[in-house]
């Protein structure tokens, strides 16, 4: 989670990811954003977010992302 | 049948009585006969082209979804058993089968496209080669239809495909009510592209009168006439004028068939889409919005977003992020990080998706250069302005730029930009979209704004009157739609002042609308995308 | 329950007041929107002018402006007591001639047709003003439904004859008094259809006519000849094909034959006014008012001696002098005649 959070804090310095629950809905996150994020958790975590995995309740809040990223370690 | 024509204000006006009358049960049959009805009158050898879409996709995503199911029971009975290998393995074959399925289903429809709209596109840039070369011989243009609609519906079906492979959407196991979802008529001429998770509940749902959904359906559809009839169409001829006679129309001319064009768009296309979405409220079913007032837009990428938004999601989701996070993109990513440094190698992927989808988004526009050099032209734009997005920041921070000042430059700034990019669209070639947009800066012919010139263009003084009022009256409903639906406060109104209001709109539609015999009935711009 | 009733009634009314207003209104605007027809372009009045009559007439007259600038009906009954109505319309195509026809047959079976046959050029129709000033004034019947279908060009809409306001909904820029002033209201622009000019303009070197690829008429228009003729001999009337003696439209020798056909073949009297000089005593360089076109009231007051001496003397036309009312009506015409016959000779400086 700590890896994720300064992942995000790099793509956003002046976003609170803590409570922001509406990343995408409020379209703190743009196309560009999730993109690079994406390619950030691949390198990190070693999993492979596909398009199918790009959905708004995936990526509005930092904890649904970790979710995600647990998931998909989890089916490796 | 054009929305514009009194057989198409007819057909409305069965199909509502009809909709109400028949047992709510047969109502989604109902839009099926008379969506093929609509699309028959627009020619009915485009019919096949419609079925084979209909039937090919239909077929394919059922027999994807029997997989993934198979696959999922199968899972399931033998959870203990199998070991993780095996789980592996069996997943995998599987998987090849519902790719094999995707694969022929997109490749065939967007096939179909492909070949109608490009071919002839493709044989005149062959010729072109073979004369730069010298050569004689020359192919000869094939003479083929391209079917209503096309564009949109073969979109809206292949997305549904991918919505189901990728397990977001159940498939729809009954032909017929998939056929509906991609012939439904109001959005076959020029969209929205609906997704199918969106649409589909409410298009299959039953649907008892209800006074108030419909009558704000009519005055959408009414506001969608006035938009169309009464602005668009009255201000093509002035960019008729303008761009057909490009030669004599240049400098201060290129600015204002820009300011015409890019209000001439948005209207037609805004209200052809009011009119579509207005249509669907009446018979009780909920489209997706379209526009979110673009010309508010700060930026073009902040545009983009709120233009053709269907459009835009359906190249993002079913495009752009495929092809980013696909696996030679993230190796690719990871070798120019090492290679150009962190800041620029973790761009460059995002410049090469981006660059694709942009060259679709123009040719999906059109099979010709303009359109590839119109998408390429705001691809670019885009990406100077995200790589130089740093230096704006510390530029607005040092001169605290945020005022309502500086908004207002922004949103300026965004609408000259968006006008001079559509240009590369209503010039016939792109050489010539360069000379005149270069003529704007050596023509010195600024007082044709003022010394009547402008008169004639085609329009009367009224007819600018008109005009004038008319693009009034859009900015004003757009302000006010920032405070939420304007139709919801018009209904808290007390009966006279409603009547009043909607009973204007429609005259002024019914005296200042440019139709009838003396205005050519113009064709939706979009319609032929 | 009070309550209820009440409401009900209340929006029941809502609905009526809004409905009203909703159809006055349009009402009122196509009314305003209209052309009127009265001070320029009055020919498209001459067709509704005749709903007007007391349809008795012995002679009706169809066909373009040969017949309607040809011919006084004044003269007629003048000198040999014949009661004759012109429904005639600028380029009156010969479908709506026939279905002016059937049209004039519901109120009225008259002795003879007068039908001027240089619209047999037209195939089809050729500009949708013509049609307007044709088909607008005519009352609503299925001949005028038909004559409508059987007019309209591609670009026109059979809902712009019946609710003219989506024809003419640009006409407000351009509105001028008349169009208030005549709203609800029509004056006569016609003598029994006739349009008098009394100015005179000289016929000279009136041009020849262009060789033509094709000089047999089209299909459809003999098909509506076939029609007049059919419905004539059904209903007992005797079919008068004229040629007027205007110079131009150039009238071709072989137009001129096939007519001359057509009339024999089927017993029909044909008098082609072009070779009847002599008889007519039209003298080109005063009968005419505009260098051979059109006669002027000089002119057609010749032609309609000519007319109403073979009217009355070989087809047996009576004279109706003698009937009181009938003379009465006519004493009333002469004068609103005679008046713009002096009205005319002032504002040309004639007289």
């Amino acid at each position: 989670m700590e890896e994720l959070m300064e992942i995000l804090q790099d793509l956003h310095p002046d976003v609170d990811f803590e409570t922001e629950e509406h990343l995408v809905d409020d379209k703190i996150l743009d196309s560009f954003d999730i993109v690079s994020l994406i390619a950030e958790i691949n390198e990190n975590f070693d999993i492979a977010i596909t398009a199918r995995d790009i959905l708004p309740e995936n990526f509005n809040s930092a904890k649904a992302l970790y979710a995600l990223i647990q998931r998909l370690e989890e089916e490796g | 049948m054009l929305f514009t024509s009194y057989g198409f204000i007819g057909f409305l006006a069965v199909l509502f009585l009809l909709y109400y009358i028949c047992p709510r049960k047969c109502q989604w049959a109902l839009l099926l006969a008379f969506s093929y009805c609509f699309y028959f009158l627009a020619g009915a050898e485009y019919v096949v082209f419609l079925c084979v879409t209909t039937v090919t996709i239909w077929f394919a995503a059922c027999r994807i979804e029997d997989s993934a199911d198979r696959q999922a029971a199968y899972l399931k009975e033998h959870k203990a058993e199998l070991s993780r290998e095996e789980k592996k393995a069996c997943k995998d074959r599987l998987k090849k089968v519902r790719l094999g399925w995707i694969l022929a289903g997109i490749l065939l429809n967007i096939g179909i496209l492909a070949v109608l709209k490009y071919t002839n596109f493709a044989i005149a840039n062959i010729n072109g080669l073979l004369g730069a070369f010298g050569q004689t011989g020359r192919l000869s243009f094939l003479n083929l239809a391209l079917p209503l609609g096309i564009s949109f519906y073969t979109f809206q079906a292949v997305g549904y495909l991918i919505d189901v492979y990728r397990g977001t959407v159940r498939a729809q196991r009954n032909p017929f009510r998939f056929a509906l979802f991609v012939s439904f008529f109001p959005q076959l001429v020029q969209g929205p592209i609906s997704r199918f998770g969106d649409l589909s509940e409410s298009l299959y749902a039953e649907h008892p009168f209800d006074a108030r959904t419909v009558s704000f359906g009519l005055q959408r559809i009414l506001w969608g006439y006035f938009k169309k009839m009464v602005i668009a169409d009255r201000m093509l001829v002035g960019v008729n004028a303008i761009i057909h006679d490009a030669d004599a129309c240049q400098g201060a001319y290129v600015l204002v068939g820009m300011f015409f064009y890019a209000c001439e768009l948005y209207a037609d296309f805004t209200g052809g889409i009011d009119i579509t979405i207005g249509i669907a409220q009446t018979l009780g079913i909920t489209l997706q919005e379209n526009f979110e007032r673009p010309f508010f837009s700060k930026s073009l990428k902040e545009y983009w977003r709120r233009w053709h938004i269907s459009m835009g999601t359906w190249f993002r989701d079913y495009i752009f992020y495929p092809i980013s996070v696909c696996r030679p993109m993230q190796k690719f990513n990871k070798f120019s990080r090492r290679r150009l440094g962190e800041n620029l190698g973790k761009r460059l992927p995002v410049y090469l998706s981006s660059f694709v989808v942009w060259f679709a988004t123009g040719i999906w526009h059109g099979a010709s250069w303009n359109f590839i050099a119109w998408g390429l032209g705001n691809w670019a734009v885009l990406m100077v302005s995200e790589t130089l997005e740093p230096l704006y920041d510390r530029f607005h921070q040092r001169f605290g730029a945020g005022g309502k000042a500086y908004r207002a430059f922004e949103i300026v700034r965004t609408f000259l930009l968006v006008s001079a990019l559509r240009t590369f669209d209503c010039y016939r070639s792109v050489p010539v979209t360069f000379r005149m947009l270069g003529s704007l800066l050596t023509a010195r012919n600024w007082n044709i704004l003022w010394d009547g010139s402008l008169l004639g263009l085609g329009l009367s003084l009224l007819d600018y009157g008109i005009l004038a009022a008319g693009v009034i009256l859009l900015l004003t409903v757009s302000l006010a739609q920032r405070r939420g639906s304007v139709r919801e406060r018009i209904a808290a109104k007390p009966y006279p002042v409603r009547f009043v209001l909607w009973y204007g709109l429609f005259l002024a539609v019914l005296l200042a609308g440019a139709y009838g015999i003396g205005y050519d009935a113009s064709q939706f711009i979009y319609n032929q995308f | 329950m009070r309550m209820k009733k009440n409401t009900k009634w209340h929006k029941c009314i809502k609905i009526a007041v809004s409905a009203f207003i909703v159809i006055s209104t349009l009402f009122m605007l196509q009314r305003l929107l209209v052309p009127k027809y009265v001070d320029d372009v009055v020919e498209g009045a001459f067709i509704a002018e005749y709903y007007q009559e007391e349809k008795d007439f012995d002679i009706v007259f169809i066909g373009d402006c040969e017949v309607y600038e040809n011919f006084s009906p004044a003269v007629l009954w003048q000198e040999y007591g014949i009661n004759s109505y012109i429904r005639g319309s600028a380029q009156q195509y010969i479908w709506q001639s026939y279905y002016l026809l059937e049209d004039t047959l519901r109120y009225e079976t008259p002795d003879v047709v007068v039908f001027n046959v240089l619209s047999l050029q037209y195939d089809e129709a050729q500009r949708e003003a013509y049609n307007r000033m044709s088909l607008e004034g005519m009352e609503w019947s299925p001949a005028k439904v038909k004559a409508i279908f059987a007019s309209m060009k591609e670009e026109e809409n059979f809902l712009d004859y019946v609710f003219p306001i989506l024809r003419y909904h640009t006409r407000w820029s351009r509105l001028t008094g008349t169009d208030l002033e005549y709203m609800f209201d029509t004056k006569s622009v016609s003598h029994n259809g006739y349009y008098m000019r009394v100015d005179v303009k000289p016929a000279e070197n009136v041009p020849e006519g262009r060789i033509l690829a094709d000089y047999s008429f089209g299909e459809n228009a003999w098909k509506y000849l076939d029609k007049m003729t059919a419905l004539c001999q059904e209903k007992g009337i005797q079919l008068l094909l004229i040629k007027a003696p205007s110079l131009y439209p150039y009238w071709y020798p072989e137009w001129e034959s096939q007519v001359e056909e057509y009339a024999a073949a089927n017993g029909l009297r044909y008098i082609n006014f072009l070779e009847l000089q002599e008889d007519t005593g039209i003298d080109y360089s005063t009968d005419t008012y505009d260098g051979g076109l059109h006669m002027n009231l000089s002119g057609a007051e010749k032609l309609s001696r000519y007319l109403g001496r073979l009217l009355t003397e070989e087809l047996g036309v009576p004279d109706r002098r003698g009937e009181a009312h009938l003379a009465a009506l006519w004493e009333e015409k002469i004068a609103a005649y005679e008046a713009e016959k002096e009205e005319q000779y002032r504002y040309y400086g004639m007289k």
